[in-house]
């Protein structure tokens, strides 16, 4: 409880005292490329076996002569697009950009190099950990669509390849039954699995005291506590939104 | 000039520092000495405001830092340059930017006088070709350098070093205690230098403040410290063989 509270104040620093939009504009452009552009090919690799293994796996528990062929690549559909573009994703994002957020803030912090932003007049949580955040919010929404694209290929790929349904009827099964309210949930979930891993990883790194031991504790409490989260956060949200 | 009073600061129930006063004046090295462990680092922190102490006051040339309103405060911390322990310069700036950094986020100048006063500014710490290097391909005498760099290039009116020469050669410590001592003496900056070592005393010691368990016990110039008449001070001062043989 009291870390939460710790945690609220922290974020509320963020808000006061800022420094000029320009010099932020930078900042948010140099984590965006950390955040986003070097995740891509974690994603890409993740997104397309994903595509493939749940195509594969669909297929080989729907045997029945009764269900049609193109209720598997329907079965695809839902699946990445309700659950694993974004909360599959979001733990791989907790493990690579989670950690390497606190893995940086808490050695700036046992460097003394916040320190040295604070002597300077400058409101280290803002300039530190609001572009972090900004960018999240911006990159990882991104990094969720061009998951749920890649899954889906993936999986038309793999039928393409062993045969398992045809391309015509995995591509009639993507378009049938398709609700859209669907992908403004995977996008809302979005939004909020990039605010949780940025805004826990920033403060277990920001908030590490003692040597370098500290800094791989922290990263790895920042991963931890950002996947039960996210795992949390999209059961409230299923209840909220689907139920 | 800097005048601290009766700063007292504890963590949980542990008493760090115990009633602290004292000045601190301007165009001097002034000097913070005691082993390690006795809330050197402390005090500095909370003359400069990173730790705040429970109670006490400190004031800048008569501003009043700790009770002041937010304002006033980073009005003031815009005139403080310091030197950190382990330097700490950021890791993903190169030495050039990582000196113009306070250039950039506290003044309006042009790129142009930027990269003049940055260029001055490592002339002054005598470095040269260097603005290109990353803070991990310097050597930590180079690395104390630039932060000296850094703290002076915004022109402050405070500067303070915590341990300017640990980890370095007897050698280096002694070119960069005497480069924090003309800096000083040149812009009549109010310099606050904390240490442990007696060869800075000797070098530049001109006012010393003796710190033992969070208490001041002896304040003087490095002339008189051999005869202070403080015990504590005296196993402190006399600690080496060398000093032995003096005593
Ligand atoms: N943030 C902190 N929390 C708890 N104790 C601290 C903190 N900072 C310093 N201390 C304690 O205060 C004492 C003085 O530390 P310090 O000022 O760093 O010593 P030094 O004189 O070597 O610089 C030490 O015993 C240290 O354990
Ligand atoms: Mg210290």
């Amino acid at each position: 409880m009291k870390s939460l509270g710790k945690f609220l104040i922290f974020t509320g620093q963020m808000f006061v005292r800022r420094e000029s939009f320009k010099t932020y504009l930078s900042l948010v452009l140099d984590e965006c490329i950390k955040v986003g552009f070097n995740s891509l090919f974690i994603v890409t690799i993740v997104s397309v076996f994903m595509g493939a293994v749940v195509t594969v796996q669909t297929a080989y528990n729907l045997v029945s002569p009764f269900i049609p062929d193109y209720v598997i690549s329907l079965v695809v559909r839902d699946m990445t697009v309700l659950e694993l573009s974004p909360t599959i994703i979001a733990i791989v994002y907790a493990g690579k950009v989670g950690s390497n957020i606190a893995g940086e803030l808490g050695t700036m912090r046992i460097t003394e190099q916040i320190d040295a932003l604070e002597v300077m007049g400058i409101n280290s949580t803002s300039y530190l950990v609001l572009p972090k955040i900004i960018a999240s919010l911006l990159m990882y929404p991104m990094l969720v669509i061009m998951s749920g694209f890649l899954c889906i290929y993936g999986g038309y790929l793999t039928s393409l390849a062993t045969g398992i349904i045809s391309g015509h009827d995995y591509i009639y099964g993507i378009r049938y039954e398709f609700i859209e309210f669907n992908i403004a949930f995977a996008l809302i979930k979005a939004f909020v699995f990039a605010l949780l891993v940025a805004s826990i990883s920033a403060y277990k790194g920001y908030f590490t005291t003692g040597g370098a031991l500290e800094v791989g504790k922290s990263s790895t409490a920042a991963v931890t506590n950002s996947c039960i989260a996210i795992l949390l956060a999209d059961y409230l949200l299923a209840q909220l939104l689907l139920a | 000039m800097i005048e601290i009073i009766d700063v007292k600061k504890s963590f949980k129930e542990k008493d760090v520092l115990n009633g602290i006063s004292g000045t601190f004046d301007a165009g001097k090295c002034n000097l913070i000495i005691g082993s390690s462990g006795t809330g050197k680092s402390v005090l500095l922190k909370c003359i400069v405001g990173l730790i705040k102490p429970d109670s006490g006051q400190i004031l800048f040339d008569n501003r009043d830092f700790t009770s002041g309103d937010k304002e006033s405060q980073t009005e003031i911390r815009r005139e403080i340059g310091m030197l950190f322990q382990g330097s700490a310069l950021f890791d993903s700036k190169n030495v050039e930017q990582n000196i113009m950094f306070p250039l950039d986020v506290l003044t309006n100048m042009s790129k142009e006088e930027k990269i003049e006063r940055v260029n001055f500014c490592l002339d002054r710490v005598g470095l040269a070709n260097v603005n290109d290097k990353m803070p991990s391909e310097i050597s930590g005498g180079m690395k104390k350098r630039v932060g000296i760099a850094r703290a002076i290039v915004n022109k402050p009116n405070y500067l303070f070093c915590d341990e300017p020469n640990s980890g370095l050669d007897p050698q280096t410590s002694m070119v960069i205690d005497e480069l924090i001592n003309e800096i000083t003496k040149e812009y009549g900056i109010t310099t606050v230098v904390v240490t442990h070592d007696m060869n800075s005393v000797i070098e530049i010691g001109e006012k010393v403040m003796y710190l033992y368990k969070g208490h001041k016990l002896w304040e003087g110039s490095n002339e008189d410290i051999t005869n202070s008449g403080v015990k504590e001070l005296d196993d402190f001062v006399f600690a080496n063989r060398m000093m032995k043989k003096f005593r």
